[in-house]
C-alpha cells in the first residue's frame, strides 16, 4: 500500500472506484463548509503573523537606528547648548548623521496633539536633534555622560525604553498568529477525521461487501480519501479566495498609521495564502487515510 | 485446495465447531447440511477467510490463512467465489455493475470483459435485468445474480450459503443446474443447504458428498439421502 500510489490515485481519479461508494448529501456540504471557514480564518491568522512580523522588524530596525537628543534650556542658553550638543554628537564615533529639527518639523510632530495653529515660537518647547547611527552604533552611556558635561540641558533618548516592549509584543502576536494557524490545521484534521469516520460508519455495509468480493484495503480507503481530499481542497480554495479578497478590500492604513503597518499582505507575501489549500489537502489526505485504515482493520 | 486440520471455532464462551478436519479436492461437489444454527455459515466463513479458527489450522491454496496478510485475504477471495446467504449487493449499483464488482475492485479492465459479462448474465438468465437495481429483483433473480458475481473472476472453487433459501422449487432446480454445470467445468463446489430434496436431485446429476454438522462435529452423511 504505497502512499505515493495513493497520492497518484487521488490525483488521477477512478470513475468506477468513485461509484462504488454511494454519494452522500449534506455531510459533503458540511465538510466543504468547514474546510472553507477554516481556510478563511487561516488567511487572517497568516495576515496577522506576517503583519506583526513586519511590525517587529520595522520597529526593531528603524527605531534602533535613530535616537533623539532633547535640549531644554533657559531661553538665552538654548542655541549655545544646541551647538555644544551638535559638536559632541558630530565627534562621536558610530553616529552617521545629526540634524536639528526645524520649527516646521517640530510643529508637524505636535500637530496631532495641539492642532495646526500652535504658536510654537511662543512656547518653551525643547529643541530636538535627530541622531542616526551608522552600522556599528555608538556607546550610549559614554555619549550621555559627555552630553551632560557639555550641554547640561541635553537628554539622550535612544528609544530602547519604549521600543523593547513594543517589539516583544509584536513578536508575541506573531507567535500567536502562527499558533492559530497550527490550531486551525489541527482542528481541520479533527473535523475531517470525524466526518470520515461518520462516512465510514454509514458505509460499513458497502465496505464489508467490497472486502468480501476481494477489494484490498488500499482500494477501499482510496475511494474515501479521494472524496474527502477533494472536498477539503475545494472548500479551502474557496475560503482562501474569500479571505484574500476580504484582506485586499481592507481600507489601507497609510501615513497616519504608517508606523503600525497595514494588516495585509505585501508583495510576494500574497503567495503565502495559496499554501493553505495545499496544506488542507495534505491534512485531509492523512486524516481520511488514517481513519479508513483504522476502521478497515476491525474488519476481516 | 482448502484444507481444515482439527479446526475449532468458538464464539465468546461457547464452542460452535470443534475438531473439524476436511480437505476439499479439486473438482469435488460437497453439500453441507445440518440444522439452523449448527454452524454451516461459520464453517463456510472459515473456508474463505472471513473468520479465523480459534484452534487448528485452515489452509487455502497451500497457505495458512492465519499467516495471510490483509491483501492476501483479498486475493484469496478473488480465487474463491462465494454466494452469500443474503447476497450482499451494493444497492446503489445496477445488477450488471454488482456482477462486475469483483473485476472492478481487483483493477481488471472491465471494458474488455463486457462480452464475458453479458454472456454470464444471459447464462444466469438476467440479461433483461442488467440495468435494474438489486432491490428490484425477485429472490431467485438475486440468487442468480449472486452466483454470476461469484463466478465472474473464474474462481477454482465456489461456495454457496443457502442459495435456495427463499426461492421456489423450480428456481432452486435452475440454480442447482447452473452449479452442476460449473462442477462439470472442473470447479469445486460447496453448497450449504438444509433442503434435502435439493441434495437428492443433485445426486441424480453429479457425484456429490454430503457433510453434516451435528454436535459441533462434521460427519460424512450416509447413503440414506
Amino acid at each position: 500500500m504505497s502512499v505515493l500510489g495513493d497520492i497518484v490515485g487521488v490525483a488521477r481519479g477512478d470513475h468506477q472506484a468513485d461509484r462504488v461508494v454511494p454519494p452522500t448529501g449534506h455531510t459533503a456540504w458540511l465538510t466543504l463548509f468547514t474546510s472553507g471557514a477554516m481556510a478563511f480564518l487561516a488567511v487572517f491568522a497568516l495576515a496577522l503573523s506576517l503583519a506583526t512580523g513586519r511590525l517587529a522588524t520595522n520597529w526593531g530596525n528603524e527605531l534602533a537606528r535613530t535616537a533623539t537628543v532633547r535640549i531644554s534650556a533657559p531661553a538665552g542658553q538654548e542655541d549655545a547648548q544646541v551647538r555644544a550638543a551638535m559638536q559632541v554628537l558630530e565627534t562621536t564615533p558610530g553616529i552617521a548623521e545629526v540634524r536639528v529639527l526645524t520649527d516646521e518639523e517640530q510643529r508637524a510632530l505636535l500637530e496631532p496633539w495641539f492642532g495646526p495653529d500652535l504658536p510654537i515660537e511662543a512656547l518653551p518647547v525643547p529643541r530636538m536633534i535627530e541622531v542616526i547611527e551608522d552600522g556599528d552604533g555608538y556607546d550610549s552611556e559614554g555619549l550621555r555622560l559627555r552630553l551632560t558635561a557639555e550641554a547640561p540641558g541635553a537628554v539622550l533618548d535612544d528609544h530602547t525604553r519604549w521600543r523593547r516592549p513594543l517589539v516583544s509584543a509584536a513578536s508575541r502576536l506573531r507567535t500567536l498568529g502562527l499558533l492559530s494557524i497550527l490550531l486551525i490545521g489541527a482542528a481541520t484534521a479533527a473535523m475531517i477525521t470525524l466526518a470520515a469516520n461518520a462516512a465510514l460508519a454509514a458505509n460499513a455495509q458497502v465496505i464489508r461487501v467490497l472486502r468480501l468480493v476481494g477489494a484490498r484495503d488500499v482500494y477501499i480507503a482510496r475511494a474515501f480519501v479521494r472524496r474527502f481530499t477533494l472536498r477539503a481542497v475545494t472548500g479551502a480554495a474557496a475560503g482562501t479566495v474569500a479571505g484574500m479578497a476580504a484582506i485586499a478590500l481592507l481600507p489601507s492604513a497609510s501615513t497616519e498609521g504608517g508606523f503600525l503597518t497595514g494588516l495585509g499582505f505585501q508583495g510576494w507575501h500574497w503567495l503565502w495564502p495559496l499554501v493553505i489549500p495545499v496544506l488542507a489537502a495534505i491534512v485531509a489526505f492523512w486524516a481520511t487515510r488514517t481513519a479508513a485504515f483504522r476502521s478497515l482493520r476491525e474488519l476481516m | 485446495m482448502i484444507e481444515l486440520d482439527d479446526v475449532s471455532y468458538s464464539y465468546g464462551g461457547g464452542e460452535l465447531l470443534s475438531g473439524i478436519s476436511l480437505t476439499l479436492q479439486p473438482g469435488s461437489f460437497h453439500f453441507l447440511t445440518g440444522p439452523s444454527g449448527a454452524g454451516k455459515t461459520t464453517f463456510l466463513k472459515l473456508c474463505y477467510g472471513d473468520l479465523l479458527p480459534t484452534a487448528g489450522r485452515v489452509s487455502a491454496f497451500g497457505q495458512d490463512v492465519r499467516d495471510m496478510g490483509r491483501d492476501d485475504i483479498a486475493r484469496l477471495r478473488r480465487r474463491v467465489g462465494v454466494v452469500h446467504q443474503d447476497c450482499e449487493f451494493l444497492d446503489h449499483l445496477s445488477v450488471e455493475e454488482n456482477v462486475a464488482l469483483p473485476l472492478t475492485v481487483s483493477g481488471r479492465d472491465t471494458i474488455n470483459e463486457v462480452a464475458n459479462l453479458s454472456d454470464l448474465l444471459s447464462w444466469v438468465g438476467l440479461s433483461a435485468q442488467a440495468r435494474s437495481l438489486p432491490p428490484e429483483l425477485s429472490g431467485g433473480e438475486r440468487q442468480r445474480a449472486a452466483l454470476a458475481r461469484a463466478v465472474i473472476m473464474a474462481p477454482e472453487i465456489i461456495i454457496a450459503d443457502e442459495p435456495t433459501g427463499n426461492i421456489d422449487w423450480e428456481m432452486s432446480l435452475r440454480l442447482l443446474t447452473l452449479l452442476v454445470e460449473l462442477n462439470r467445468m472442473g470447479k469445486t463446489i460447496v453448497i450449504a443447504t438444509h433442503d434435502l430434496n435439493l441434495i437428492r436431485s443433485a445426486k441424480a446429476q453429479v457425484q456429490a458428498r454430503v457433510l453434516r454438522i451435528r454436535d459441533r462435529q462434521l460427519q460424512l452423511a450416509g447413503a440414506d439421502l
